[in-house]
């Protein structure tokens, strides 16, 4: 029998109905599986282990797994506000008074109607800038399929939690790709829904124009059960949608017969990686297989999503960092002579340097002088990726591309090069421009044993047609059923 | 686009961080090339187009202004995440006049 701890939700649901193994035991080999292997990832950064022991049991005596969800052990990455529960965004800022939330973000407040039990935090770039959970105070995350290289970011942790089994599905936060590229470095699946899908309430924002939330799972099933239970309009975030939440897992039909797929010239780039290329040019041949149709396609405005997004995401950066002051939470400042002082003290003592760089990156684009060259234009460009896309749409039902450049690369490789480390994004900004879904999903390996990722995007509020079709390349293909060797 | 060490230490202030000589030095550079990236968007002929401030089309989103139920959070389980002494209620935060 398959490990608990390597189960699918799905299968995890079917097995606490039937009653061949409790959630105690579920939630037993997970956190057993945690201690064995965290010590080598650093996915883990605040453990919850013995309260959701408790809720387990809880579970069990209530008896109820008509939920997909009941009993289901997750990690919620170090942004998503739980009460009392460490929250740090893995920031100095927030670690030294710990910032312990008196509430719960809607996320996991739903997660928890639902039955979902959280064991814990887990680790993500600082503030959840960066793309590879390098920039953590709490150190990076390793990639379970080959330690010497990162697990992605920023929801490095979340990916690499359940890539190595230490949890069933995780919660990400996609702002500039971070659960798609983390889910493509460790072989698992991601999605970035529509901006205002799912809601933002309770979780430490970076770019509120541009962050959402989604589900890191093993599968196309599993993250349409966590998008089903976390989507709705929500009164405390004014930005969701007042748009129904379809039964996404019911719509997963895995016909894919007569679905149009669009391949984007502009995605596949001269001399990129062959490997990459090869893969997801063999995962469209299997679509087409199944009975799709492929047409080449153009985005013309792909390459000033990259630029577009650095500078409107480190404006509103600059923005909602400027809360971080000292006074209602986080680092202070001992001998300040001012409240001026004090707040450069404070400030200054407990970000880092990408958090920095962002801030300065977007006060300048904001200055007077300066804001109709960068942040006007930047604007004015991501209308046009928008327009792009709404465009593309009209003959093509789904878009699939690379999710990124090449496979995971090592810790330390982009350590002096910031532009460097921004250029990961490349394939990740159109559709964060553009407020439509996008996901990742498995869809090869490197002759080194990396994995590939598989980005399939699809049009505004139209997460079922994505997730059905991820849903029957996975049934086509076995990428999900791979394990890394920890 | 180069900026200098006096750019980024207005930059600096403006934002309310205090960086180190080095610190400036680094930063100079670095943000010198993060521009130096971002200003391929100048390259774009956007002449009548609008800017986008939100994807999805929405906007002046209400509600009724009416008591909620009940509240997220407690106000005391609130001051309780400051760093700083609590006085009545109230966060006591260093003076403005030094």
């Amino acid at each position: 029998m398959t490990a608990l701890h390597s189960l699918t939700i799905a299968q995890a649901n079917d097995g606490l109905k039937a009653k061949t193994f409790s959630a105690a035991e579920l939630m037993q080999a997970c956190i057993d599986r945690a201690e064995a292997v965290d010590g080598k990832l650093n996915a883990i950064v605040h453990k919850n282990f013995d309260r959701a022991l408790e809720e387990a049991k809880k579970a069990d005596d209530k008896g109820d797994f008509s939920s997909p969800l009941a009993g289901i052990p997750y990690l919620a990455k170090d942004v998503y506000c739980e009460e009392g529960v460490p929250t740090t965004a893995c920031s100095n800022v927030l670690r030294e008074k710990t910032y312990v939330p008196p509430f719960d973000s809607t996320t996991t407040k739903r997660l928890k109607a639902a039955g979902a039990i959280s064991i814990g935090k887990a680790n993500t770039d600082e503030f959840t800038m960066g793309a590879s959970t390098e920039t953590s105070c709490y150190g990076p995350t390793r990639n379970p399929w080959d330690t010497t290289r990162v697990a992605g970011g920023s929801s490095g942790g979340s990916a690499a939690g359940v890539a190595a089994d230490e949890c069933l599905f995780a919660l990400g936060t996609d702002t500039g790709g971070s659960i798609r590229q983390p889910a493509g470095f460790c072989n698992v699946a991601g999605i970035r829904p529509t901006y205002g899908r799912t809601s933002r309430f309770g979780v430490l924002s970076m770019a509120s124009s541009l962050d959402t939330i989604g589900p890191i799972c093993r599968t196309a099933e599993d993250m349409a059960i966590v998008l089903e239970a976390i989507s709705g309009k929500d009164p405390l975030d004014a930005t969701t949608g007042d748009v129904p939440v379809p039964a996404y897992r019911s719509l997963l039909t895995g016909n894919v017969k007569g679905l149009k797929i669009g391949i984007p010239q502009e995605y596949f780039i001269p001399g990129m990686n062959q490997e990459v290329e090869g893969a997801v040019r063999a995962a469209a041949e299997v679509l087409k297989g199944l009975g799709a149709s492929i047409t080449e396609i153009s985005l013309p405005h792909t390459k000033y999503a990259t630029p577009a997004y650095y500078v409107l995401c480190p404006s509103e950066v600059s923005s909602n960092m400027a809360r971080y002051d000292g006074i209602r939470y986080g680092h202070t400042a001992k001998d300040a002579d001012s409240l001026i002082h004090y707040y450069e003290q404070a400030r200054s003592g407990g970000f880092g340097k990408e958090v920095k760089r962002r801030i300065m990156v977007g006060t300048y684009a904001l200055s007077a002088g300066y804001f109709d060259a960068y942040y006007r234009q930047a604007q004015r460009v991501r209308t046009l990726i928008r327009r792009d896309f709404e465009e593309a749409f009209k003959t093509v039902d789904i878009i699939l591309s690379p999710v990124s450049p090449t496979p995971a690369f090592t810790v330390g490789a982009h350590e002096n090069d910031p532009v460097a480390m921004y250029l990961e994004d490349i394939f990740l900004d159109g559709q964060v421009m553009a407020g439509i879904p996008a996901l990742s999903t498995p869809c090869g390996f490197s002759a080194s044993g990396l994995p590939i990722g598989l980005q399939i995007m699809g049009p505004q509020w139209g997460e079922a047609t994505i997730l059905n079709a991820a849903h029957a390349y996975e049934k086509a293909t076995d990428w999900t059923s791979k394990k890394p060797n920890l | 686009m180069s900026l200098s060490h006096d750019d980024v230490r207005h930059i600096a202030k403006l934002a309310r961080l205090s960086l180190s000589e080095e610190e400036v030095a680094l930063f100079a550079g670095q943000l010198t090339s993060i521009l130096g990236y971002v200003d391929m968007l100048r390259e774009v002929d956007t002449t009548g187009v609008e800017a986008t401030a939100q994807a999805t089309g929405l906007n002046n989103v209400f509600r009724p202004d009416e008591l909620r139920a009940e509240p997220l959070a407690e106000p005391d389980a609130l001051l309780a995440t400051s760093p700083l002494p609590i006085t009545d209620h109230q966060i006591e935060t260093p003076s403005a006049h030094g």
